[in-house]
C-alpha cells in the first residue's frame, strides 16, 4: 500500500473490526505467534489436527524436490505434483484453457492420487490467497508464471487445432513446465505445501472460486497496478535504519544475485539465439549440398554429398534441440530464479513495512506521553487521565509491533535457511543435468559424422 | 578477349611462346624438378608480404634454393597474365586467391580497445587472446590459398614453363606491379561487362555441336551456381558456430563472477563449471574454424576453379566463333575470287587452334574433375575426421567435469 503505515494493524485480515483495538491486537498475537514456533515442524494452527504425526518427522525429511532429487533424503514422504494435460474450453477470444493437475502423495493429509482441471487464473488466485495468508509472517512464496496476454491471444485467436502449429505447442508446452515448477516449488514448501488452500487446490474437485482480481486487463488489475506503483515508491523511498548486520548482508547478497543472474540469463538468451542461427544455416547448407549432389557428374562424390546433406540435415534437428536445451534448461531456471528472488525481496520489503508500523507505533506513543506529561502539568486530571488510557493501548501496539517485527525477522531467517538450502541443490542438479544433456548432443553429433566417414572415403 | 591482348604482355609471353614445343613433353606430376611454397609472410598495415621460396633442379633456373618477396597484387597480377595469355585459352587457369582480408578481425580488435574500460583485465585478456586467434587463423588461411595458387602452377606441364611466372619467382627485386588506377579499374569494369556480353552472344548464336563441352557447358555452370550458394551458407554457419563459441565464454565469465560472491560450496561448483564452459568454448571454436577450413573453404575454392573452367569453355566458344568466321570469310573469298590463299590460310590457321584447343579442353575438364573429386575425398573425410575427435574431446571434457561435480556432494 502506497498509503502511510496504517495506524492500526491487523494481523487477520478478514476481519475489518480494527476499530476495537484490544481485540485486534489479542489476534494478532494469536495469529503470528504460533505459526512461528511451530514454523519449521509443523503445518501450524491451520493444520493443528496433524500436528501429532507432523512433530514425529524431523523438518529437513519433508522431502525437496523428490523427483529430481537422485538420492540422499529417504523419500519416505513426497508430494508430486505434475500438469499433465491442457484442454481448450470455449471459442474465440472467451476461449481459456485448462491444465489438468495430478498429484501423487503419501502425505496423510492428502489423498493419494488425486486429478484436477484448473485454469491459469487458479493459479493465480492460489498464489494471491497464499501471499495473502503467509507474506505477513515473513515466509518466501514461490511466484507463479506470468501472464502472456500476447501469447494467449494469439493461441485463441487461431485456428481451432492451433495447438498444433510450432510456436503454440511451445507455448503451451512451455506455459505447462512452468506452471508445474511453480505447484512443486509450493508443494515442497514445509509449510506452504500443507496448506488448506493449496490442498483445495490440488485435490478439491469441485471448480473453485473465480480469482477475480487476476485478470489483466480489468478493474482489479489496475487498482494490482496502482498498488504496485506505490509499493515501488515505498520501497525507494523509505530507508529504515537497519541495525540486523544478517539482513544487511543478505540484502546485498540478494541484489547482487539478482544481477549476476540477470547477466547469466542474458548470455543463455544469446546462446540460444546462435545456437537457433547455427541451426538454421546448417540447414540451408544442407539444402544447397543436396542440390550439388543432384548435378554432380561423379557417382561416388554424388552419392557422398546425398549422405553430408543427410548428415546436414540431422545436425540441424540436434542443434535445434540444443537451442532447445540451452532455453528448457538452463534459461527458464534462471528465469524462474529471478521471479524467486522476487518473491524474497518482496518478504524483506513486508519486514521493512512492519518495522515502520512498529516506529510509527512508537512515534505516537512518545507523542501520547509528552501530551499527558503536558496535561499532568497543566493539572487537568481529566485529560491526563484519557491520555494514559491511550498510552497504555499504544503501549501494547508498540509491544505487538515489536514482537511482530521480531517474529518476521526470525522467520525470514529460517526461510532464507531453506531458500539457501534449495537453491544450492538447484543450481547443482540444474548445471549437471544441463550438462549431461549437452554431452548426449555432442554424443548424437558424433554418431553421425562416424556414420558418415566410410562414405566420404568411398568417394576415390 | 583475344583481340584485346596489349603488347606488353605479348612482348613477356614470346618466351612461353617459344616453350610451346615442350608442351607435348610429359612431365611427372609427382617430380620434384620444382617445388614452391610460402615459407614465411608478414603482415604489415594493408598489406601483407609472402617470402615465396623455390627449390627447383630445372636448368632454367640460375639457383637451384631461392625467396623472393611477393605481395598479394604480384600474385593477382601472375593470374592475369595467365588470364590474357592466348596460349592458354585451353586451360583452366588456376584461380587467384582471394584478397587477404583481416578487416573483420581489425574491426573486433577496435572494438575492444574502446571498450577496454568496460571489461575486467582478465576478461579482457581473454577476449585478446582469442582475437589474436582468430587473426592468426586468417593469416594462416590467406598463406595457404596463395600457396595452392603458386603450387598448381608450378604442378601445371605447361604453365611452370611460363616466363612470366619464372619471373614471378625468380626476380628479387620489387616486380612494380601497382594496384589498377581508376581508369584501368573502369576499364577493367568494362572489359569484363563486354566479356559477359560477348559470353551470352556467343552461347546464343554458335552452335556447339560438340556433346561433351556442351554438357560440360551445362554442367559448370549449373555446378558453379550451386557452389556459390554453398559457400555463402556454409560461411554464415561456421560464423554463428563461432558466435556459438563466443555465447560460451561470456557465459563462463559470468559463472566465475558469480562464483566470486558465493559462500557456500556452490563457489566451487560453479568455477568448475566456468572451466569447463570455456574448455567447451575452445572445441566448439575449433570445430567452427576447421569447418570452415575443411568446408568452406574447398566449396569456395571450386566455386572458383569451375569459373575458371567456365572461362575455358567461352575461350573455346570464342574460338569456334573466329573459326567460323574464317570459313565464311574463306566463303566470301572464294565466291569474289580474291585473296583466296591469305583466307584458306586463315581458315586452316583458325581450325587447327580451334581443334588443337578442344583436344587440351578436354583433357583439362577431365583433369579438373579428378582434381575435384580427389579434394572433394580428401577435404570430406579430413572434416568428418576432424568433427569426430573435436566432438569425442568435448564429451571427454564433459564427462569428466560431471564425474568431478557428482563426486564433490
Amino acid at each position: 500500500m502506497s498509503s502511510p503505515p496504517p495506524l492500526l494493524d491487523n494481523n487477520n485480515d478478514t476481519d475489518d473490526e480494527s476499530s476495537d483495538l484490544f481485540s485486534s491486537a489479542v489476534e494478532g498475537i494469536r495469529g503470528s505467534l504460533p505459526i512461528l514456533q511451530l514454523s519449521m515442524d509443523t503445518a501450524g494452527p491451520i493444520l493443528s489436527p496433524v500436528e501429532d504425526q507432523m512433530v514425529s518427522t524431523p523438518p529437513s525429511t519433508i522431502p525437496y524436490h523428490t523427483v529430481t532429487k537422485p538420492t540422499g533424503r529417504p523419500d519416505e514422504q513426497f508430494l508430486t505434483v505434475k500438469v499433465t494435460d491442457v484442454q481448450r474450453l470455449g471459442d474465440g477470444m472467451g476461449a481459456y484453457m485448462v491444465y489438468k493437475v495430478e498429484t501423487y502423495t503419501n502425505l496423510p493429509q492428502f489423498k493419494k492420487k488425486s486429478c484436477v482441471l484448473r485454469r491459469f487464473s487458479d493459479f493465480l488466485g492460489l498464489h494471491d490467497r497464499l501471499v495473502e495468508k503467509h507474506l505477513r509472517t515473513g515466509r518466501i512464496i514461490p511466484p507463479a508464471p506470468e501472464k502472456s496476454v500476447l501469447g494467449m491471444t494469439k493461441l485463441k485467436m487461431g485456428a481451432q487445432h492451433a495447438e498444433q502449429t510450432s510456436s503454440n505447442y511451445e507455448f503451451i508446452e512451455r506455459r505447462k513446465s512452468a506452471l508445474e515448477r511453480y505447484l512443486q516449488r509450493t508443494a515442497d514448501h514445509p509449510v506452504l505445501g500443507l496448506d488448506a488452500e493449496f490442498r483445495d487446490f490440488l485435490q478439491n474437485e469441485t471448480e473453485l472460486p473465480k480469482a477475480t482480481n487476476t485478470s489483466a486487463v480489468s478493474g482489479a488489475g489496475l487498482m494490482r497496478l496502482f498498488n504496485k506503483v506505490g509499493e515501488t515508491v515505498n520501497k525507494i523511498t523509505y530507508r529504515m535504519d537497519e541495525n540486523d548486520t544478517w539482513f544487511e548482508e543478505k540484502t546485498q547478497e540478494i541484489e547482487c544475485l539478482e544481477n549476476n543472474l540477470r547477466k547469466l540469463w542474458c548470455n543463455v538468451e544469446t546462446l540460444v539465439h546462435s545456437r537457433k542461427d547455427l541451426a538454421t544455416f546448417s540447414g540451408a547448407l544442407a539444402r544447397t549440398v543436396a542440390m550439388i549432389s543432384n548435378c554432380e557428374e561423379h557417382r561416388l562424390l554424388a552419392l557422398a554429398l546425398v549422405h553430408l546433406n543427410g548428415i546436414l540435415e540431422k545436425i540441424e534437428a540436434t542443434r535445434h534441440e540444443q537451442a532447445n536445451t540451452d532455453f528448457t534448461c538452463l534459461g527458464e531456471f534462471l528465469k524462474d530464479y529471478m521471479s524467486l528472488i522476487g518473491a524474497v525481496k518482496n518478504v524483506f520489503h513486508e519486514r521493512v513495512k512492519v518495522y515502520q508500523n512498529w516506529q510509527h507505533s512508537q512515534l505516537m506513543l512518545n507523542k501520547k506521553r509528552e501530551y499527558k506529561a503536558k496535561m499532568d502539568l497543566a493539572n487537568r486530571s481529566d485529560k491526563g487521565n484519557f491520555a494514559s488510557n491511550e498510552i497504555v493501548e499504544w503501549e501494547a501496539k508498540v509491544e505487538r509491533c515489536e514482537e511482530e517485527f521480531n517474529n518476521i525477522s526470525q522467520m525470514i531467517k529460517k526461510e532464507m535457511e531453506l531458500f539457501e538450502e534449495n537453491r544450492v541443490f538447484e543450481f547443482k542438479a540444474v548445471f549437471i543435468s544441463y550438462l549431461e544433456m549437452q554431452m548426449e548432443h555432442v554424443v548424437q553429433l558424433i554418431g553421425f559424422w562416424e556414420a558418415f566417414l566410410p562414405e566420404a572415403k568411398a568417394i576415390a | 578477349m583475344m583481340d584485346g591482348m596489349d603488347d606488353e604482355s605479348e612482348i613477356l609471353n614470346c618466351g612461353s611462346g617459344g616453350q610451346k614445343d615442350n608442351r607435348s613433353e610429359t612431365v611427372d606430376l609427382t617430380d620434384n624438378s620444382l617445388r614452391v611454397d610460402i615459407s614465411d609472410a608478414l603482415s604489415e598495415k594493408d598489406k601483407v608480404k609472402f617470402t615465396v621460396h623455390t627449390k627447383t633442379t630445372l636448368p632454367e633456373f640460375q639457383k637451384s634454393d631461392f625467396t623472393v618477396v611477393r605481395q598479394h597484387e604480384e600474385f593477382v597480377w601472375l593470374h592475369d597474365r595467365f588470364e590474357e595469355n592466348e596460349e592458354y585459352s585451353g586451360y583452366v587457369i588456376p584461380p587467384a586467391p582471394p584478397r587477404p582480408d583481416f578487416d573483420a578481425s581489425r574491426e573486433k580488435l577496435q572494438k575492444l580497445g574502446e571498450g577496454e574500460g568496460t571489461f575486467t583485465k582478465e576478461e579482457y585478456n581473454k577476449m585478446k587472446q582469442e582475437l589474436e586467434a582468430e587473426y592468426l587463423a586468417t593469416f594462416k588461411k590467406t598463406v595457404a590459398m596463395h600457396e595452392v595458387f603458386l603450387c598448381r602452377l608450378a604442378a601445371h606441364p605447361v604453365f611452370r614453363n611460363d616466363h612470366n611466372f619464372r619471373v614471378f619467382l625468380e626476380y628479387d627485386k620489387d616486380l612494380a606491379v601497382r594496384t589498377k588506377n581508376k581508369m584501368e579499374v573502369v576499364e577493367c569494369f568494362m572489359k569484363s561487362l563486354t566479356k559477359s556480353t560477348d559470353e551470352l552472344l556467343l552461347s546464343a548464336t554458335v552452335k556447339d555441336h560438340n556433346e561433351f563441352f556442351e554438357q560440360q557447358k551445362n554442367f559448370l555452370i549449373e555446378y558453379h551456381n550451386h557452389l556459390k550458394e554453398a559457400t555463402t551458407k556454409s560461411d554464415k554457419m561456421t560464423s554463428r558456430h563461432k558466435d556459438v563459441a563466443d555465447s560460451f565464454v561470456k557465459l563462463s565469465m559470468t559463472l566465475t563472477q558469480m562464483a566470486t560472491t558465493e559462500h557456500s560450496d556452490l563457489e566451487k561448483f560453479l568455477t568448475k563449471v566456468a572451466d569447463t564452459f570455456e574448455k567447451v568454448r575452445k572445441t566448439e571454436a575449433r570445430i567452427a574454424s576447421d569447418e570452415d577450413l575443411k568446408l568452406s573453404d574447398t566449396l569456395r575454392y571450386y566455386m572458383r576453379d569451375t569459373f575458371a573452367a567456365k572461362r575455358l569453355l567461352y575461350k573455346r566458344l570464342r574460338c569456334l566463333a573466329n573459326y567460323e568466321a574464317a570459313n565464311r570469310n574463306l566463303e566470301k573469298a572464294r565466291a569474289k575470287n580474291k585473296d583466296i590463299v591469305a583466307a584458306e590460310a586463315a581458315q586452316q590457321l583458325a581450325c587447327e587452334k580451334f581443334e588443337q584447343m578442344s583436344e587440351k579442353g578436354k583433357e583439362e575438364l577431365v583433369d579438373f574433375k579428378a582434381r575435384r573429386v580427389a579434394a572433394f575425398h580428401k577435404n570430406l573425410v579430413d572434416l568428418a575426421e576432424l568433427e569426430i575427435k573435436h566432438a569425442k574431446s568435448e564429451v571427454q571434457i564433459l564427462k569428466s567435469c560431471i564425474a568431478s561435480l557428482k563426486n564433490e556432494e
